[in-house]
């Protein structure tokens, strides 16, 4: 039993927090928050550059790491400082997938930083679940529509699932394929998302089942809940500091028991987390890996919450405003819960994997 | 005990209701419905046309102008009015200063403002809480040093709601530095087209513009603006914080909030089936639901003893605190129903921006209403005030 990093994990971490912090301060982030890309090129090129993409896939697959506690040491820096690019997406599944998909060529651009992608699966009616999708692929043309899409407009190929008769199938469509249309937004967490619709586009098959789909998607897991973890730590780094200096009736905020004790709660909470967090790296290629994600994403998705609550509480009306920290990071915690199966989602996927 | 309305009670809830229906301009009910930013003429319209009927000023009395409603009249409005969509009415002037004006200020005072409120002369903004000065209001530092006929006014005041679009605000500020904290407050009204003063905004976290700062240079005021005493401005201004208190239960609010949460789950679909049958969120729905019955009736209780002429003092922070939170549980219950739909920005900040903001379960920016809401257990005195306010009156006699 050991609880320490590797020393290369150790290193990585070490980087990534050291250039998070000196390159991603609120003042730079609120600057992305307000592009029209909601994200920057420069710090997608310089997360390339630093190694922090290529960790994210096995030597295998051209990377360096790939396993359950890179990617968890990856995302937990950037969510520690609220980064908005699409790694989770564009690099980590999207990337995943192509791997997985024998596409070496491609996974190399991605990890040079080279070219974006999209996954494009959920639809309006799909809410959570995997196996629901009535976009359709005839003889190799899709038609259909695909809900709330990270990264799609930035992404210079889409992978897409549609219905191929009862087969759910993967497929390859490049930007600007024939009747793909992309309606983009922004996310009230920062980046942006698009509702993709199909209209006898042509796309690629890729050499990919639903199951690589729920592989990646397994990954995809620990890294939104490592991402969670990492925000939470801020967030709960900043209401301590705000508890020790702000001063009401004559003395800091934290001194009053009321507070202390619930800040106390946070701490502890906090540290079921980080073992959530472990355990869902710690067994993702164990047989009952998908009961310990969904243990990990449920009880996230719950102490994220808390979290994000009772920080904003503890702050008061500044924790309120857009411009702090926390504001941004509060809602990267909570939106974490709508993503790849919420609270309630996981708790009843728990339930049923339990019984099995 | 008898649970049900009076006959009285129930011809005025039948009049509230179709003067709401016929009365209430469709695109603005519609705004309120998805939760959109008001602008400041639909708010206007929307006075407007309660004044034209009498029912601006509920809570004041007829000699002032005011519909005199009793709580129970004025619980029955806001029950009806949150069901229908109304947009709430602006409370500054008419629940928070009228009062206070009409208990406090001089024959003139009353004669020159009230009208005025009434008549939408004048839209009213409240300068309480500053960046130093929140939970512990008293430690307020604006300035307010008398010069002949004026008051010169220094300082800054925050979390201004919709000072955006007022043209008064009625201030809090220090008059005797040397007086123990509470003893040198004054309560002050300031044109803020008065030289000096200057409101800047406050972007929510999401997105939407509310609140400012206000600040306050050199700005004269003259000194028939005070109200009252001056150094007795705490003593109106707890009076007025009671004023603020009541109705914060937000019992209509959460109802409403609850309905569109089972409208909104009815049509989402969780593994080929209604969310709303899915028995982990039918079972978290219902748990609201049940604590939502009890408490509609714990306020209907505090509302008969005020209405028995019981000032409400412990129960108004009660309901505050339980109100705060089962809003905010039903905003939690909302951003879940969308599922992956609550990530989108709909923001109104940048004009157009919301047409391609998808929205299939036609639920409005609940996650951004979720966020917005996390201030109901902050202003108007936090809940961990409240609370110290209770544990003072339960366990020590007085607060």
């Amino acid at each position: 039993m050991d609880f320490n990093l590797t020393e290369e994990r150790q290193m990585l971490q070490d980087t990534l927090r050291r250039y998070l912090r000196e390159q991603y301060g609120t003042e730079r982030r609120n600057e992305i928050l307000a592009s029209d890309t909601g994200f920057s090129s420069d710090i997608w090129a310089e997360l390339a550059e630093l190694g922090v993409l290529g960790a994210l896939f096995t030597e295998d697959q051209g990377g360096f790491g790939g396993a359950g506690f890179d990617i968890a040491v990856v995302f937990e820096e950037l969510g520690r400082a609220g980064v908005v690019e699409p790694v989770l997406d564009s690099a980590l599944v999207g990337g995943r997938l192509l791997a997985a998909a024998g596409k070496a060529d491609m996974v190399e651009q991605v990890i040079g930083g080279a070219i974006h992608l999209a996954v494009a699966h959920g639809e309006p009616d799909s809410r959570y679940d995997l196996d629901h999708v009535n976009t359709t692929a005839t003889d190799n043309k899709l038609t259909g529509r695909k809900a709330v899409v990270m990264n799609a407009e930035a992404a210079d190929h889409l992978i897409i699932s549609a219905k191929d008769g009862d087969t759910i199938a993967l497929y390859l469509v490049d930007k600007g394929a024939q009747g793909l249309d992309i309606q983009g937004y922004p996310l009230l967490a920062g980046g942006r998302a698009a509702e993709v619709t199909l209209d006898n586009t042509p796309g690629a098959p890729l050499d990919l089942t639903l199951t690589d789909f729920e592989a990646a998607n397994r990954l995809a897991i620990i890294a939104q809940c490592a991402e969670a973890l990492g925000a939470m730590e801020t967030a709960t780094a900043l209401t301590k500091d705000y508890l020790m200096t702000r001063k009401q009736f004559g003395r800091p905020i934290g001194t009053f028991q009321a507070l202390a004790h619930r800040m106390s709660d946070l701490l502890i909470e906090m540290e079921q987390a980080r073992s959530a967090v472990i355990n869902a790296a710690g067994y993702a290629d164990d047989k009952d890996a998908d009961l310990h994600l969904s243990a990990s994403k449920n009880l996230i998705g719950r102490i994220g919450r808390l979290v994000a609550e009772e920080a904003i509480q503890m702050h008061g009306g500044i924790a309120m405003t857009q411009e702090y920290e926390l504001a941004h990071i509060a809602k990267r915690i909570v939106m974490a819960d709508h993503r790849f199966g919420d609270t309630d989602y996981h708790l009843e996927r728990f339930i049923a994997l339990s019984a099995a | 005990m008898d649970l049900s309305y009076s006959s009285e009670e129930l011809a005025f809830q039948e009049e509230i209701r179709t003067f709401l229906q016929n009365d209430l301009p469709k695109d603005i009910a519609e705004k309120v419905r998805l939760d959109g930013d008001l602008t400041k003429d639909d708010m206007e319209r929307w006075h407007a046309i309660l004044n034209a009927r009498g029912w601006l000023a509920q809570n004041w009395p007829k000699e002032f102008g005011g519909a005199e409603w009793s709580a129970v009249q004025r619980h029955i409005y806001d029950t009806e009015a949150a069901d229908a969509h109304a947009p709430r009415i602006v409370p500054f002037g008419f629940s928070m200063l009228g009062p206070v004006l009409q208990k406090f200020g001089s024959k003139e005072q009353q004669d020159h403002w009230l009208p005025r409120m009434l008549d939408g002369t004048d839209w009213w903004c409240q300068g309480y809480s500053e960046p130093g000065a929140g939970s512990d209001l008293a430690s307020l530092k604006t300035k307010a040093v008398r010069d002949g006929d004026h008051y010169i006014v220094n300082g800054q005041k925050t979390w201004t709601t919709l000072g955006q679009f007022a043209n008064m605000i009625f201030c809090l500020v220090r008059t005797d530095s040397d007086a123990k904290q509470q003893e040198g407050i004054s309560f002050l009204l300031i044109d803020m087209d008065t030289p000096g003063v200057e409101v800047r905004p406050i972007i929510l976290l999401d997105g939407c513009h509310e609140v400012n700062e206000v600040w306050f240079t050199d700005v004269k005021v003259p000194v028939e603006n005070l109200v009252g005493e001056e150094n007795k401005g705490w003593t109106y201004a707890k009076y007025l914080l009671t004023h603020e208190r009541t109705g914060l239960g937000g019992v209509g609010s959460s109802e409403a909030g609850l309905k569109a949460v089972k409208r909104i789950a009815k049509a989402a679909n969780h593994n080929g089936k209604p969310l709303i049958e899915n028995p982990h969120f039918a079972a978290r729905v219902a748990q609201v639901e049940i604590d939502l019955r009890a408490m509609a009736t714990t306020n209907l209780r505090i509302i008969s003893k005020a209405a028995a002429g019981e000032a409400p003092g412990l129960e108004a922070s009660m309901l505050k605190v339980k109100g705060s939170i089962l809003r905010q549980e039903i905003n939690d219950l909302a951003r879940r129903a969308v599922g992956p739909y609550a990530m989108p920005f709909a923001s109104e900040a940048v004009e157009g921006a919301n047409d391609r903001i998808p929205d299939p379960l036609d639920a409005g920016p609940v996650a951004g209403q979720y966020f917005n809401n996390r201030k109901l257990s902050i202003f108007g005195g936090s809940n961990e005030i409240q609370r110290g306010i209770i544990a003072k009156v339960t366990m020590s006699g007085g607060a």
